[in-house]
């Protein structure tokens, strides 16, 4: 089906017959999620309930790193201080695991991508999408925390949490094709990610308030992209008072689209090398 | 109606040097050349020009050798790569069976993995549930199919890809050399699957070494070559077209392997008991060349069985004899000698041998079957004494149509009485 519907057409409407091709395959997309969630917990014991257990066990090594091993690097003026750190957490989890996992899903599914046509975007996307589901299913937990220490949710301000999700699942997607895509070409990147990923978790506001950040280096951390997500998370979530970071984060509809466009275009562009080079 | 058009096709796969295989992002980076280092040092050219049509409804065989380009011609059909130049136009649904179970996940169960992998090779969820039975029970899996993959032998994960991709009910199916994956039933079932597919007018393109099943089953065939199609059409003809080069080839090959035996070797007498191949003797007479002629008279080493065959030798006497013998004896591959004689034991009496001259062994029909077979050749005393004895040292291939087993085929025939009807032989 390919070769024929794909030839000598220009490159826009080459980009839009992509997308639209991948909204075919959005139920192929559905299964491989569930095939990844079903596999990954395939064996063991505790099975699906690891999705709740793991966002657990991370929150709890970083509430005792910061209120009992190192008390003083705690950030005052919070007062939850474990809620604050699982809403910027929770979502930078799935944002760096994904990239991670997309760095590394074609060279893994090489076999599919050489042998069977195959829409190979599929792979990477599966990635981003496996991820949102750990998400989601860290969000119950997260509740039950509100709950717990009966901080009270303004409804105002969480009708913006599914933008902001839609947002980071932008940009994750984005990011997430144009590195598997040049991974292919360029293997060091799946260690470059797994560094960069490191420092960027302490170059964003997460573990600390953006507004405890030294002047200087506030426009910095502003440059990095994930921090107007989780700023607005934690905003949105544990932050007392109205929502006031919403222009913001309404600019960065545009961006996150832009940057989901870009790594589609480049996927696309270097679609047709992946068969030889991987 | 053509299924498929293949137009004046090339592909060209970029060769990296060194620089490209250990530079990376970061080298390249570093010396600022990344546009250099992804320009390709050198450029393999797996197809070069190639044409053909396939007309609906038929079945077409592609032969060649390895590295011929048949695999990329296929990919290339499948869409799973784009020719480099030139036009490939394929009209329907295609599924190709290139490697059966690419995807298939070893920790889910069949169940799972035939519905992704039906996705994957273009059908919704709905066909596959419609077709999810037919698929199971084609690959007998029905009690395994809940079971994880990883739990499968290879001949189950086999044929359930198979299955899965047969089941796609494509108009165009591709097929590189898969059937030699199953057992002979699972083989048989796939090939009767093949005719099912010829009868309902679909579209059929194989890829395959084995040559029986394109002129059995083929209604054209093409010959690739290098990345040229040096022939098309008849399937029967094609494929001997093909042979005969293959033929060819062996003949050159055996050629350079044979001639530095002759010529270089001058042995020591050997220890005649355990010398495995040589060349001994006093050499008062030489054996000087040694060639295999067919019946055109041309030196070769290929010969079809039932063919006529002279063993020829240039032969040598540095002084006058009248105690001569000439010997040959002919050995399959491992060794078996499958006939030995001389002029002696025929019960020739020597008289004369002097100068230079010409022996020849002529087979009128060569009944052997197909494979590779030694000579010796020997000119000796009469009580055994060698002047010149050449062990093992000369490899003629035999070919044949038939498969038949064993060293020797006599000459024969079959009769059937008149309630057997048979045709074909």
């Amino acid at each position: 089906m390919g070769a024929r519907d794909r030839r000598s057409t220009p490159a826009h409407s080459r980009l839009l017959h992509s997308l639209r091709q991948l909204f075919r395959h959005r139920a192929l997309v559905q299964s491989l999620v569930a095939r990844d969630l079903k596999a990954r917990y395939r064996g063991s014991t505790l099975g699906l309930l690891w999705s709740f257990v793991n966002p657990l066990l991370l929150l709890s090594i970083y509430t005792f790193v910061f209120t009992t091993v190192m008390p003083g690097a705690r950030s005052n003026g919070i007062e939850h201080f474990s809620l604050f750190l699982f809403c910027g957490i929770l979502p930078w989890t799935w944002f760096s695991s994904s990239l991670l996992e997309s760095s590394n899903a074609l060279i893994a599914g090489g076999n599919l991508i050489r042998k069977v046509l195959f829409p190979a975007e599929v792979l990477p996307i599966v990635t981003v999408f496996a991820g949102l589901v750990h998400f989601c299913l860290g969000l119950p937990i997260l509740a039950a925390f509100f709950l717990y220490y009966r901080v009270p949710v303004a409804l105002a301000d969480l009708m913006w949490l599914p933008l902001i999700v839609v947002e980071q699942l932008l940009l994750t997607l984005g990011l997430a094709l144009l590195l598997s895509a040049l991974t292919v070409h360029f293997r060091d990147l799946r260690d470059l990610v797994a560094n960069v990923l490191t420092l960027g978790f302490f170059l964003t506001p997460i573990i600390y308030p953006l507004s405890q950040a030294p002047a200087w280096a506030r426009p910095w951390l502003n440059a990095n992209p994930f921090t107007t997500l989780a700023v607005s998370y934690q905003e949105v979530l544990v932050v007392p008072g109205p929502f006031t970071g919403w222009p913001r984060l309404l600019m960065f509809a545009v961006v996150s689209v832009l940057v989901f466009a870009f790594g589609y275009f480049v996927f696309d562009r270097l679609r047709d090398t992946l068969a030889e080079e991987v | 109606m053509n299924a498929i058009e293949v137009r004046d096709v090339r592909k060209t796969y970029q060769r990296y040097g060194r620089r490209k295989h250990f530079g990376t992002l970061k080298s390249a980076i570093l010396t600022g050349r990344v546009t250099r280092d992804l320009k390709a040092d050198d450029a393999f050219e797996a197809l070069r020009g190639v044409s053909f049509d396939v007309a609906a409804g038929k079945t077409f065989g592609i032969v060649g050798r390895n590295g011929s380009g048949k695999s990329t011609m296929l990919k290339l059909i499948a869409g799973i790569g784009r020719p480099s130049s030139g036009d490939v136009n394929v009209h329907g649904r295609v599924s190709a069976l290139i490697e059966l179970g690419a995807g298939f996940h070893p920790e889910i169960s069949g169940r799972d993995n035939v519905f992704i992998n039906g996705m994957m090779l273009g059908l919704s969820k709905r066909e596959v549930s419609d077709r999810f039975d037919e698929i199971v029970a084609f690959a007998e899996l029905a009690d395994f199919i809940d079971e994880p993959v990883k739990t499968y032998s290879s001949g189950m994960y086999m044929r359930l890809g198979f299955s899965v991709a047969i089941n796609v009910d494509p108009d165009v199916l591709l097929v590189d050399e898969v059937l030699a994956v199953g057992d002979e039933a699972f083989t048989h079932k796939c090939l009767d699957k093949f005719a099912e597919f010829r009868r309902r007018g679909r579209t059929v393109l194989l890829v395959t070494h084995s040559l029986d099943l394109v002129t059995r089953f083929c209604d054209e065939a093409l010959w690739l070559d290098h990345g040229v199609a040096r022939g098309q059409g008849d399937p029967r003809r094609v494929v001997d077209a093909y042979l005969m080069d293959v033929a060819s080839a062996e003949n050159r090959a055996l050629d350079r392997a044979s001639r530095p035996a002759t010529e270089t070797r001058r042995a020591e007498p050997h220890d005649m008991t355990t010398a495995v191949e040589g060349r001994w003797g006093t050499r008062e007479a030489e054996i000087l060349t040694v060639e295999f002629v067919g019946a055109d008279g041309v030196a070769a080493h290929v010969f079809e069985s039932g063919q006529a065959l002279a063993i020829r030798m240039r032969v040598r006497a540095h002084q006058p004899l009248d105690d001569f013998v000439f010997g040959v004896g002919l050995f399959t591959a491992d060794g078996v000698c499958c006939y030995g004689t001389n002029t002696d034991v025929e019960g020739a009496e020597p008289r004369e041998f002097a100068g230079d001259g010409e022996v020849s062994f002529i087979i009128d029909s060569l009944c052997l079957v197909a494979g590779a077979y030694k000579v010796d050749v020997a000119v000796h005393r009469k009580n055994g004494a060698p002047y010149d004895y050449h062990r093992l040292l000369y490899t003629l291939r035999v070919t044949s149509r038939v498969n038949e087993t064993g060293i020797v085929r006599p000459p024969h025939r079959w009769t059937f009485s008149s309630g057997i009807r048979i045709s074909g032989l």
